[in-house]
């Protein structure tokens, strides 16, 4: 009896352990969000996204340019970054167990730990200084080389997850290989791939070392990929910086914007994941 | 050799209880569909067969039974070379079908595959729709012409194992959306629509309740009359109730292939009688 109530005690006090743990992890998200939001929204209305920065001293502007090229920026990056990861990560997948497969996974995990600032110097070295020009096309590089561990690791892991049965069904009615993973396994894997090509665009989105010296920035819209184009994270970090009050007030909008936009990828993610495995199973 | 598949498909329900018929002609005089001599396979430095010589005869049901780990299923899975994925496995021997020998350096397992068809312990039919996990391996052989004969052949295969009724309302619905029987059963039509000359079978109804386990059993009575089957099975009395010939595995080695009654009532080896009476296993 006196050991029950032991049990029940130490129980008690590991699961409201648990409990403050889990609170404690959620402050500074809420904190965050909180900030963000009650500041952010003072500033945010339908001039923020659709007029251009203001001059400095002048009230109100927007930030159109600074949206429109986080929009180009992440679509370059993914553009670069999709093809390739997914390829690299098939092959890692089929091929697991060999040298070259190793060596996939070994660079991918070791890109994915390198800081982003040191990516940004390396596409400077070598999209911006040989045509001394900063541009769009070397931040959208930037972004998807930070893109490509990622979506090369969640493609293996996910073509790993498909059950072996599944291939051998194709095998036995005389598929090759080659085709048993394109056709069969492939598809299985997609919503999750999906999912993590999805994750990895919300991720680059907030990313702003990469693009100091890449991108750069621009006071004006823009849409050339040779030419330096503004970003929501750059643009926030240099007016956030800046010691006009009116800057601190369009920073802190476009704070909001940009975990506004990071929320609706993750949303969309959930949502095309669901959709599409609801093709597949039926229910 | 293609079978007329909307003949066999009328409901034949009750026939499993029926017994191999007694006597009949001897072995050696049945055509053989498939000739194993002196076949040895080995996993990496685990031997796992032992020079297996067997002639396997045409349509014909024939059971491979024998206690966990005796090497049935990887001699079944050696008789579609589906042991090929499995990194370093190794066969030696020889395999003939049609006067050819699987393991020939001509042979091409993919190419093979597609005359001998198996079916898998756990059913596997693809994330994708009902017609399209029959259409799959149509197309792959680019056996259908135009869309009315892939209509013809889902429709064909479906009737062929038994599922037809079941699913031709909702054949563009989820196949996972199926049950484990039906599933099954899927994968049996899958299989038979390429029209195999053999169908491997990897204890297909294991993982299955009585109800879908006798539905299969039903079917494969019925494929009897178009197909070379072959069956891997746990199951004594299903080996008694679905095939005609039955081989004793024990250890890698083919310990006594017969007649399923010569089997069951008479063996000549003391294991096969052992194995059979439950002595062991």
């Amino acid at each position: 009896m006196r050991n029950d109530a032991v049990r029940r005690l130490i129980s008690k006090v590991i699961t409201s352990l648990c409990a403050f743990a889990v609170l404690v992890a959620l402050v500074p998200l809420a904190l965050i969000l909180f900030l963000v939001i009650t500041q952010g929204i003072l500033s945010l209305n339908v001039d923020f996204f659709t007029r251009m920065p203001a001059p400095v001293g002048e009230a109100g502007g927007g930030m159109a340019n600074a949206i429109a090229g986080t929009l180009i920026l992440i679509g370059l990056g993914a553009v670069f970054a999709i093809p390739i990861g997914v390829i690299s990560g098939i092959y890692a997948a089929e091929f697991s167990g060999t040298k070259m497969a190793t060596a996939v996974q070994f660079a991918a995990d070791t890109l994915n730990g390198v800081p982003s600032i040191v990516i940004g110097v390396f596409v400077y070295g070598i999209a911006v200084l040989p045509v001394k020009q900063f541009s769009a096309a070397a931040g959208g590089l930037a972004l998807g080389v930070m893109m490509l561990p990622i979506i090369t690791r969640t493609t293996e892991e996910l073509l790993k997850l498909v059950p072996i049965s599944l291939r051998e069904g194709a095998l036995a009615l005389g598929a090759t290989r080659g085709w048993t993973t394109v056709s069969v396994v492939l598809p299985a894997a997609a919503p999750g791939i999906i999912t993590g090509i999805v994750l990895a665009l919300a991720r680059i989105a907030g990313e702003t070392a990469p693009l100091l010296f890449t991108a750069f920035n621009n006071r004006f819209f823009s849409t050339r990929l040779d030419q330096p184009i503004s970003s929501l994270t750059v643009q926030v970090f240099t007016y956030a910086i800046s010691p006009y009050q009116e800057w601190h007030r369009q920073a802190w909008a476009g704070a909001l914007v940009l975990v506004a936009l990071v929320l609706l990828c993750s949303v969309l993610a959930r949502y095309a994941t669901r959709r599409l495995e609801r093709l597949q199973t039926g229910h | 050799m293609s079978p007329n598949a909307t003949k066999l498909a009328t409901p034949t329900h009750g026939l499993v209880n029926v017994p191999p018929k007694k006597g009949g002609p001897p072995i050696e005089s049945l055509p053989t569909a498939i000739e194993v001599e002196k076949m040895s396979f080995y996993y990496g430095q685990t031997r796992a067969l032992f020079d297996i010589s067997v002639k396997l005869p045409a349509k014909l049901v024939t059971a491979f039974i024998g206690p966990s780990g005796c090497g049935k299923s990887t001699f079944l899975r050696t008789l579609n070379r589906m042991n090929d994925i499995i990194p370093g496995a190794r066969a030696t021997g020889m395999i003939m079908i049609d006067g050819k020998d699987l393991y020939g350096s001509d042979v091409d397992p993919v190419a093979l595959r597609r005359d001998v068809g198996m079916v898998f312990q756990k059913s596997n039919p693809f994330p994708k729709s009902i017609y399209d996990n029959i259409a799959y391996g149509v197309r792959l052989n680019k056996m259908a012409a135009s869309r009315a004969d892939m209509d013809a052949i889902v429709e064909e295969s479906l009737q062929s194992a038994a599922l037809w009724d079941e699913v031709k309302d909702r054949l563009h619905d989820s196949a996972l959306a199926l049950s484990g029987g039906q599933q099954q059963r899927l994968c049996i039509a899958r299989a038979l629509a390429i029209k195999p000359k053999i169908l491997l079978m990897d204890e297909p109804a294991s993982a299955l309740d009585p109800i879908a386990t006798q539905r299969i059993e039903e079917l494969i009575y019925r494929l009897r009359q178009a197909y070379t089957i072959i069956i891997v099975t746990h199951n004594m009395q299903q080996a008694a109730r679905v095939s005609d010939m039955t081989a004793l595995f024990w250890l890698g080695r083919l310990v006594e292939f017969d007649k399923t009654e010569q089997i069951f009532t008479n063996p000549h080896e003391q294991i096969t009688e052992d194995y059979v009476t439950g002595r062991f296993g």
